[in-house]
């Protein structure tokens, strides 16, 4: 170390410099920290946003496509069944991918390898950690739901010219899920495995039955409200409307809208709070 | 030889280091008026009242004052659980009081965490580096959290890399160090900001001896240009040669305050003599030792007995006709102080 008198240029500003800029752009440079992580793991998340759409779109569009597609179109609304199930599969991929990123790396944060906390004694605050977090991830969720929808487009099951604007409904989805789900993440001091649970009892239900492979309205009524409540048939619905002009009452479109971004709100509301009185124990 | 810790050359200050040790630890017995430097000139820069923080039924730290000066280094020892890293997160701002009041350049923690947090550099007990990035990119990330622009930082970064002997293991992963250069690229992390407080909760622990010795002289040189440092630490050579001042605490609770100098002379006496008489008859014989010296402490694996003449103390020893294994005259230290206020041993 030296003294810093050949280093006089280098100086660190005032804290009051530093206590204004984290207050104003705090979030910011967390969101930062998060990117440069998942630069860390770059090729998996590029082979995951490529990949599954093409395995999805192939199998579903070339494969199970032939044999619905020939039993006619009238069940998918007049569009060919990888049109149908084209918005379905991206709103699902980012509710996935949101799922991953709010339930792990939280735990990480809090518990683990405990990464909110070296941040938490700098100048920034809980809620900027928070937010921060949320902001890089949803990064992630618009570029990987471009990505998703150029292979829609590819695969000729954008017929719209509105259908650019599903990648922000599937990202929306994404954060509609997510967020509360954060919520929770944040809420767990013990790991006994609750994350398997999450996955295997309440995603892939709503998955299946949230109108993604099959109107929701040919499943029995008994398990349909699975679908009213899931994020993923809200997004997917609106998505619809927007890939393929799908006919349904404006009143039920604007319907999806909002419940996709009261659910994101309130995760969000529920997340800072949670974050706030986690790490000021 | 791997030199953990950069020592610039011709560097003096070690030596420094060491003659305020003998100084301190009052082996000359005098009153030393130059070791505490007058407070009242000085700003202070943290006042506690009454601070307290419950956990439940657990009172963790149980209503203690103190205040700070600017340019002070200030310590806390005490026992596991005392409650030393509890206090130093109230004024990190990571963790709220109970009740009490607490200041930070004037600023509530609780009010201004931001404002409070952006003068302090911090090392906690347990190192929260990000183990996914790679070592400078810790160093960068950091700083960004205090709005610091990349042509302050990338300079910064690797001055401090250097300081940290870190400099070949730039680009490695966090996960790849090891324990003792994990705590030193944490060290180096809470300078990036060039803090006027520094918040260190067991610095040392985990680093070897010649690491230590050098993260002192370099602790040294930031109090030489006025930081003020607060301290915990385990070892009490530590907490003599870095601390002007100190309090013991136990149970949430201040025992004691003052200088290593003072708190020697008044919780224990000049001198102590070692026995060792074997673990299986030190507990038996200790009531033969009884009137000798002022005090008698027994311990597990030697009997200590505090006399003001540690030589005659011994001389009345062997006229008693017993002869210890092995038998050591040394000077009185704070981790008697310690023993006495805590009735527990510092060992770490
Ligand atoms: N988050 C927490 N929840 C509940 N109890 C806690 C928490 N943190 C600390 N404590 C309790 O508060 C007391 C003081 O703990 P603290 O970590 O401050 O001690 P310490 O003096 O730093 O000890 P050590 O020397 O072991 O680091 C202990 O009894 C501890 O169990
Ligand atoms: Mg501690």
């Amino acid at each position: 170390m030296t003294d810093g008198t050949a280093r006089e240029a280098l100086r660190a500003h005032s804290p009051d410099i530093a206590a204004a800029r984290a207050r104003r752009w705090g979030a910011f440079y967390y969101a930062e920290q998060v990117l440069r992580v998942m630069k860390g793991y770059g090729w998996s998340i590029i082979m995951y946003s490529v990949g599954h759409p093409v395995a999805y779109l192939f199998a579903m569009g070339v494969g199970l496509a032939t044999l619905v597609d020939a039993q006619g179109a009238e069940a998918f609304g007049g569009v060919g069944y990888v049109t149908f199930v084209g918005p379905a599969l991206l709103v699902s991929a980012s509710v996935m991918t949101a799922t991953n990123e709010f339930t792990f790396p939280v735990m990480d944060g809090f518990k683990w390898r405990r990464t909110y906390y070296g941040p938490h004694a700098s100048p920034l605050t809980p809620q900027q950690i928070a937010a921060g977090h949320i902001m890089a991830v949803t990064l992630r969720l618009l570029l990987q739901s471009a990505v998703y929808f150029a292979a829609v487009v590819l695969f000729g099951a954008a017929p719209g010219g509105w259908g650019w604007a599903t990648i922000l409904v599937a990202t929306l989805a994404g954060l509609s899920f997510g967020l509360p789900l954060m919520a929770y993440s944040a809420s767990i001091t013990e790991d006994k495995g609750q994350f398997a649970l999450v996955m295997r009892f309440i995603v892939m239900p709503l998955f299946l039955f949230s109108g993604t492979f099959f109107p929701l309205d040919s499943l029995p009524l008994a398990v349909r409200w699975v679908g009213w409540i899931s994020p993923i048939w809200h997004g997917t619905e609106l998505g619809r409307v927007f890939s393929y002009g799908y006919q349904q009452p404006p009143l039920l479109t604007v319907l999806h809208a909002v419940v996709l971004v009261a659910l994101a709100v309130l995760g969000w509301f529920l997340t800072r709070r949670q974050f706030a009185a986690r790490m000021g124990k | 030889m791997e030199v953990p810790f950069h020592l610039p050359a011709g560097s003096t200050s070690l030596r420094r280091v060491h003659n305020k040790a003998t100084m301190s630890s009052g082996a000359t017995g005098a009153v030393q008026p130059a070791d505490e430097p007058p407070t009242e000139a000085r700003p202070t820069v943290i006042t506690a009242e009454n601070l307290t923080k419950t956990y439940g039924d657990v009172a963790a730290v149980d209503g203690i004052s103190f205040s700070v000066p600017a340019g002070e280094s200030f310590g806390l020892l005490g026992p596991n659980g005392a409650g030393k890293s509890t206090t130093m997160k109230m004024i990190g701002g990571v963790t709220r009081r109970t009740s009490g009041a607490l200041h930070i350049m004037g600023l509530d923690p609780d009010s201004h965490g931001p404002e409070v947090r952006a003068h302090l550099g911090v090392v906690p007990q347990q190192d929260n580096l990000d183990e996914e990035l790679r070592v400078r990119d810790n160093l960068l990330v950091y700083g960004r959290y205090f709005g610091l622009p990349m042509s302050y930082l990338k300079p910064k970064a690797d001055e401090l890399l250097e300081f940290a002997q870190l400099t070949d293991k730039a680009k490695s992963k966090v996960d790849a160090l090891s324990g003792g250069m994990k705590r030193r690229l944490t060290i180096a992390r809470s300078l990036i900001n060039e803090p006027r407080i520094l918040l260190l909760d067991e610095p040392t622990t985990g680093l070897d001896p010649q690491a230590r010795h050098i993260l002192w002289d370099r602790l040294f040189r930031l109090k030489e240009q006025g930081v003020t440092l607060i301290l915990t630490t385990h070892y009490m050579d530590e907490a003599e040669q870095l601390c002007d001042r100190l309090i013991v605490v136990d149970k949430g609770r201040i025992m004691a305050e003052g200088s290593p100098a003072q708190l020697i002379r008044e919780h224990s006496t000049r001198e102590v003599v070692e026995l060792r008489f074997g673990s299986e008859r030190n507990t038996t014989i200790a009531s033969e030792l009884q009137g000798i010296g002022e005090r008698l402490e027994v311990l597990p694996d030697r009997v200590l007995i505090y006399a003001h003449d540690g030589e005659s103390a011994l001389e009345q020893v062997a006229s008693r006709g017993l002869r210890p294994l092995t038998s050591l005259v040394r000077r009185s230290s704070l981790e008697d102080v310690f023993l006495r206020l805590t009735g527990r041993s510092l060992v770490d």
